[in-house]
């Protein structure tokens, strides 16, 4: 496949925003900035579903993150009561976890750098990128049927579920 | 001239700048796009007063240059010269930050808008979906700036609009789906997203998609068309910046130039969701009948209507400058509208040169049909009283989602008439075979 223009650039600006953004999430003391340098964050994913020939993925994810989960967040921070959440304490002191969860990751990192491309399942179809979408409906719609059922089943339980717990009398 | 201005001017190549690849007319369709919406936008202005004001039998702005034409150029320098004011306790950053992300928003999704087939600054294989994701951004502008304000007034704002903008997106959405169900009719029977693909399929199927199936997409349209209204807080729907309650809603604490950034998107935001429903149901760039009346001469006549169109603005304008005063004083605004005048007769006599008729008509057919949905947007605001905030609630989650998945539904139905004949008729048989 032809490289288009600066594609490894794009890839470490977008990857390093992605990182620091996600380090800001966690490390920003306000609840409704953390929020925004998620978004950031799920932004700059969607370019690199964007790199990766996937507009389609790339398009869903800014509409359903960014322009829906995301505006519901906030619209939830900005009803808790900002003050205390101040006050409150921003890590646990939970060393045990968080050395496990750095050795795995650590591991991880280390065998893919290792062995490389070994590792990852290799594509089997490169789609060009002007059929893209439609390969998705077709592939949903043909050989995933069965778990694009039950991924809609579960939000119908969800949606459910949410209408109950937030209404008292039905 | 160096080549990679001149090859994209080959009369063969009919892509736009982004698929030819060619960065340097891209750039400059950006530029055009984007000087062309602030043009519009600040026209926008001076038209919603002065048609306001007659629909409630008022003169409207009338001071500043003949019939207020100098309005909105007095208003800019009024807004740039204003205090900026920043209020006490505000997070400094977010509230810098809102209205560009609401600008930025805005002005990325006339990244696709097709002006022409070739009139678009590119064309992606998820245009539409592209257009609704860039559009959702404008949202979080919204939230941060009545967040970051704060103040109570613009919180309550915020409230209210990402709560509306969130539940009308998705009435929005369905209503899109079905027209995107209707490119698939096709030989091959694969739809597009494109927003390019989908006027020429209509084209393909000699019919806009707003007639196709009737009522269906009659019904999907008017779905797209009252929610557009709530996505961009207008009047009825404007309760985010309700002035009888909120005083302005989420720009309440902005002053000078970034509350003038708040009205660009606004406006901004206002012609390219109509531009999405001219796509999707009007047949985009379109001219009336392009198959049944073809040939030459009908060619000829329709190319010939932007250029009449400003020969009549062209007499409009003359015919305003005899009715000035005769004082001494109007002299000079008497003497600068007979110049607007011979400026759009220039133009129009431009737009009768043949190389300029043919590649200007598309984008004159496609701002025509905006210029409806923006007359209609004033239209609204001159007549309809304010939603309360339940009933809006209720209008875009029981009556305006159920509509949309009925008429999706049914237009999947009606797309596989045949093969879903075909399946009832063989069962009977099967049935009565045993």
């Amino acid at each position: 496949m032809e490289q288009p223009v600066a594609t490894t650039f794009f890839f470490y600006l977008l990857s390093g925003l992605a990182i620091l953004s996600g380090v800001l999430v966690i490390t920003r003391k306000s609840p409704v900035q953390a929020a925004l340098a998620l978004i950031l964050t799920l932004l700059c994913l969607a370019g690199l579903y964007l790199m990766l020939y996937a507009p389609f993925v790339a398009g869903v994810q800014i509409i359903l993150y960014v322009g829906g989960i995301m505006v519901l967040f906030l619209f939830v921070i900005m009803l808790v009561n900002l003050e205390r959440s101040q006050r409150e304490k921003q890590f646990n002191q939970q060393w045990i976890a968080g050395v496990l969860a750095a050795v795995v990751l650590g591991a991880l990192f280390i065998s893919i750098y290792t062995k490389g491309k070994a590792l990852l399942l290799r594509p089997v179809v490169e789609f060009p990128e002007a059929e893209n979408t439609q390969k998705i409906g077709q592939m949903l719609y043909s050989n995933y049927m069965f778990p694009f059922e039950i991924a809609s089943l579960l939000l119908l339980v969800a949606i459910i579920g949410a209408v109950v717990m937030a209404k008292k009398r039905i | 001239m160096p080549d990679f201005i001149t090859n994209y001017l080959d009369k063969s190549v009919q892509v736009t700048p982004g698929q030819y690849g060619s960065p340097f007319w891209a750039l400059v369709y950006i530029l055009l796009v984007f000087g062309g919406v602030s043009l519009a936008v600040v026209c926008m202005n001076w038209l919603e007063r002065k048609i306001l004001a007659h629909m409630q039998i008022r003169l409207g702005p009338m001071r500043v240059g003949p019939h207020g034409l100098l309005q909105p150029i007095a208003d800019a320098i009024k807004l740039i010269l204003k205090e900026d004011i920043i209020p006490e306790g505000a997070d400094r950053f977010v509230f810098w930050l809102a209205p560009m992300i609401i600008l930025l928003a805005v002005f990325s999704i006339y990244t696709v808008v097709p002006f022409g087939p070739a009139h678009a600054i590119t064309d992606m294989n998820i245009g539409i979906l592209f257009m609704l994701g860039v559009s959702s951004l404008g949202v979080l502008g919204i939230v941060m700036a009545g967040w970051a304000s704060n103040s109570h007034y613009p919180l309550i704002g915020a409230l209210r609009s990402s709560a509306q903008m969130v539940s009308y997106e998705v009435a929005m959405g369905l209503a899109v789906v079905s027209a995107v169900l209707m490119t698939s009719l096709n030989a091959e029977g694969t739809g597009t997203l494109s927003m390019i693909g989908i006027v020429q399929a209509q084209y393909a199927q000699h019919v806009w998609f707003v007639f196709k199936f009737f009522p269906l997409g009659l019904i999907a349209f008017f779905i797209f068309a009252v929610a557009m209204v709530a996505e961009t807080n207008r009047a009825p729907f404007d309760l985010p910046e309700a002035e009888s309650e909120l005083t302005a809603g989420f720009h309440t604490e902005y002053s000078g130039l970034r509350w003038s950034l708040f009205m660009l998107g606004e406006y901004g935001a206002m012609i390219a969701v109509s531009s999405i429903a001219v796509t999707l149901w009007l047949g985009g760039w379109m001219r009336p009948f392009p198959n049944l009346l073809r040939g030459g001469t009908w060619d000829l006549t329709f190319s010939l209507f932007p250029a009449l169109t400003f020969f009549g603005l062209a007499g409009l304008t003359f015919y305003s400058t005899m009715g000035m005063p005769k004082h001494s004083y109007f002299r000079a605004q008497t003497i600068g509208l007979g110049a607007l005048g011979a400026v759009f007769a220039l133009i129009g006599l431009v737009l009768l040169v043949p190389p300029v008729r043919g590649r200007v008509q598309d984008i004159y057919w496609f701002i025509l049909k905006i210029a409806v949905f923006m007359y209609l947007y004033i239209w609204y605001r001159g007549t309809f009283p304010r939603y309360r905030f339940d009933q809006l609630m209720k209008v875009g989650w029981k009556i305006l989602l159920p509509m949309g998945i009925g008429v999706l539904m049914l237009t999947g139905m009606v797309a596989l008439r045949t093969e879903i004949w075909d399946f009832v008729y063989q069962s009977i048989r099967r049935l009565v075979h045993v």
